[in-house]
């Protein structure tokens, strides 16, 4: 008797919540229909109008920033403690914070533009299509990674989304992607390259020499420089006269965007394609935050303190940005958008342990890929005598 | 399976009186006040005693004001103020650049580039500038005050762009001194006499030893003399040859072969451009072998230029090819670092320095070599080839 009371109230008191649930959601694939966002704050400009502050997106796109943005946060940790498992040997740059500037560039632009980055490169990777369990394995050094194990953390490569890497040396990739872009000029692509590169490599000359000739040949270049106001421990205005980074082009237009606003970095980098490719390159400095230190071997709280960290966490970060235009517009309630996160968990656990199982490359691999193969030359080790091997 | 005991073999080293093998140290007297130090505080000493004699010296590269990224500049701002040891923004072509019109004007500028990985944009400056400014201005000008400093070689970790060994490349500028100390206490003196020498020079850290060697460091004022090379442990069977974290290794192969009953003859080479030809050769007449090892890939390393120059002046001396036991002729790989690496095991098992070096088989091979000259050469080389075999 007890029970069947029990059991009718528990009843009662389930059904309203499941009407209600039913009424107000919206599934993620269906809803295309546009909504249209403010972004924080204004763009600010140099030597070209800025693009409106209103920018059309979708329930769709938003659930994707979203989902994509939690994922991209969730590798990170994850990748954090399998460094600090020693699993992932070597060096590590995490991108945790900024994962408005990846996830808002793939909203404006298609798999054909080329993307080149530094090698704080993880997220630019999943951004481009690139799958957990190749990046896990890279990490950890594994056969079945993106670069099969050879390149590591700061080498992530995908040819066929046009995904450039993962480059080691602080702004050499910035006149390879000019050189990009330029490739993309001759075959007449209709492509645009972007170029990414730190406010610490913004000091560098290649940058100037490589912007210089990409403004002559209007050449179709975004320069990106993720500004995230430390280059390693140096702040900016303690390394650079300028910190305008968006103004330093000169003569090349540029355009100062909230890189923790995914839907401002969609519109500026849609502006930003729609200008190179008519008009030559253009600088998009986007305005970041990195929550972790430089590389995991900095604890990131000697040159700058705590409350500064959680403050921008609390005030600024993306993924709560996004959080909170969802449930604005009730695309979803706050425990569904939970329960993705808990989805998203569980699937960067089931990359890292597969990723974890698989094999490290086999010792002949040292000498595989660095010719072409077939170029026959002979590799010497100890001696000459004790160690040849023909190189594949 | 060996070369990763090899490797192992590395994490542990004290040199000096562990090992015995020290006999012969050109550096400072017994008397004075000596410190237990590792390579970076040795080299920190260094440079506290360099901006203290001379008030126009300066320090300056990436991140050094608060310490560096390995300690060796820590507490040098504090001590000598902001406007001698600064930072300066990512540019390494510019810090070199800066550093030898710095030099230029008479001063003394320690340049420091973070990694030697990344000393390449800064490769024109140092070849094109540095090494040609006394030349090309008659001597007018020069820029002798100039050391660059840079830490380099194999950590277990680094990967493509923490652990490469450019040497090589700087081996080959007339103009400039390249100097790469073994321990603490060589790093201080060498580091001492690069900055006081007037010419510009590169000096190469092992960036392993930072924290890993521990040696009796003197705490005064000394320098060690550039371009003489050490024996540092005496042999007659066979030279081995090398320099910088490289030596560590090399040492344990000289134990295991002393196991074998070879005796080596191993000679820290400190400064390799312009380096210490007569040492070698006077040992190589010594042994009659060569062996030499760096952690370089093996074509075009430096160790070619010490086989080449060592066959012009010793090719009658020597009773077997030269050895070199070097990194391999790939990029710096990630996870096969330890089979990229020159470990002991391969010095071990190198021709020269394996298999019985019984005194027969030198005979046996001595005779049938000579036999061939003798046909060729004047009766005076008989008479010295003969005394040669009955060594």
């Amino acid at each position: 008797m007890a029970l069947s009371r029990l059991s009718s109230r528990s009843t009662t008191l389930l059904q309203p919540l499941a009407t209600t649930s039913l009424l107000r959601r919206r599934h993620i694939s269906t809803d295309t229909t546009p909504i249209t966002v403010e972004t924080s704050l204004p763009f600010t400009s140099h030597l070209i109008s800025p693009p409106s502050r209103a920018v059309e997106t979708s329930s769709q796109e938003l659930l994707s920033f979203f989902r994509d943005m939690a994922l991209m946060r969730r590798m990170e940790i994850a990748a954090d403690s399998l460094y600090k498992a020693k699993l992932i040997r070597g060096f590590c740059h995490l991108y945790d914070g900024q994962e408005a500037v990846a996830i808002g560039m793939e909203a404006a632009i298609t798999k054909r533009d080329a993307i080149i980055t530094s090698y704080r490169d993880h997220c630019t990777f999943l951004g481009r299509g690139g799958g957990l369990f190749e990046a896990f394995s890279e990490l950890m050094g594994r056969t079945t990674g993106c670069s099969k194990g050879k390149g590591g953390s700061m080498h992530f490569y995908k040819k066929d989304a046009s995904f450039y890497g993962g480059h080691g040396i602080v702004g050499a990739q910035v006149p390879l992607g000019c050189g990009l872009a330029f490739a993309q000029k001759y075959s007449k692509e209709e492509a645009v390259t972007f170029t990414l590169y730190g406010d610490g490599a913004a000091n560098q000359g290649q940058l100037f020499e490589a912007l210089n000739i990409a403004a002559l040949w209007d050449l179709p270049a975004v320069l990106v420089c993720e500004n995230n106001h430390y280059g390693m421990g140096t702040a900016e205005w303690r390394s650079a006269k300028s910190p305008a980074y968006f103004k330093r082009g000169d003569y090349v237009p540029g355009l100062k965007v909230d890189g923790m606003d995914a839907l401002a970095v969609k519109q500026a980098c849609k502006f930003a394609k729609e200008h190179a490719l008519k008009n030559g390159p253009i600088i998009l400095e986007m305005d970041t935050y990195r929550y972790h230190g430089h590389s995991m071997s900095d604890p990131g709280s000697t040159y700058r303190t705590r409350d500064e960290i959680s403050g921008v966490r609390q005030v600024r970060d993306p993924i709560d940005r996004v959080r909170k235009l969802i449930i604005a517009h009730d695309i979803a309630t706050e425990k569904e958008l939970k329960d993705m996160e808990k989805e998203v968990r569980k699937e960067v656990d089931a990359a890292v342990a597969q990723a974890k199982e698989s094999p490290i490359p086999e010792p002949s691999e040292l000498f595989s890929n660095i010719y072409v193969k077939g170029f026959g030359a002979e590799s010497f080790g100890a001696d000459r005598k004790e160690l040849r091997a023909t190189l594949p | 399976m060996a070369s990763l005991l090899g490797r192992f073999c590395r994490k542990l080293v004290v040199p000096g009186s562990a090992h015995g093998s020290r006999m012969i140290s050109t550096t400072a007297c017994d008397s004075e006040a000596v410190k237990s130090l590792n390579l970076y505080s040795a080299i920190n000493q260094a440079l506290h005693i360099a901006l203290e004699t001379d008030p126009r010296s300066y320090v300056f590269g990436e991140d050094v004001g608060f310490g560096g990224v390995f300690r060796c500049t820590t507490g040098l701002a504090e001590r000598f103020g902001k406007n001698r040891v600064f930072n300066t923004p990512l540019c390494e072509q510019g810090i070199v650049g800066f550093g030898i019109g710095l030099a230029a004007m008479g001063n003394r500028a320690v340049v420091e580039i973070q990694f030697a990985d990344y000393i390449y944009p800064a490769f024109d400056q140092i070849v094109n500038e540095a090494a040609k400014f006394r030349y090309r201005s008659g001597n007018q000008f020069n820029c002798g005050g100039l050391t660059i400093r840079a830490p380099y070689g194999a950590v277990g970790h680094g990967g493509h762009y923490h652990s490469q060994s450019p040497e090589a490349f700087f081996c080959h500028v007339p103009g400039i001194k390249v100097v790469i100390p073994r321990s603490p206490r060589e790093a201080k003196g060498l580091l001492l006499s690069s900055i006081r020498d007037p010419n510009p020079v590169v000096f190469f850290e092992p960036k392993w030893l930072y924290r890993q060697a521990v040696e009796e460091v003197p705490e005064h004022d000394y320098m060690i003399p550039l371009s003489q090379a050490e024996v540092i442990r005496e042999g007659n069977d066979i030279t081995l040859v090398g320099w910088g974290a490289q030596l560590t290794v090399m040492e344990q192969a000289c134990l295991d072969a002393e196991k074998e009953g070879i005796s080596c003859e191993l000679i820290d080479l400190k400064t390799l451009l312009p380096w210490d030809k007569e040492t070698v050769e006077a040992s190589v007449k010594k042994t009659g072998r060569l062996l030499i090892s760096h952690e370089a890939p093996v074509t075009g390393g430096f160790g070619a230029e010490i086989s080449a120059t060592i066959l012009e002046r010793c090719f009658l001396k020597l009773e077997a090819p030269v050895s070199r036991v070097c990194g391999l002729d790939t990029p710096f790989p990630l996870v096969f670092e330890p089979f990229y690496m020159p470990t002991k095991n391969k010095a071990s098992s190198s021709s020269s320095l394996s298999s019985p070096l019984k005194k027969k088989h030198y005979l046996i091979m001595g005779l049938h070599v000579w036999c061939r000259y003798w046909m060729q050469s004047s009766p005076l080389l008989i008479t010295s080839h003969s005394i040669c075999f009955f060594r």
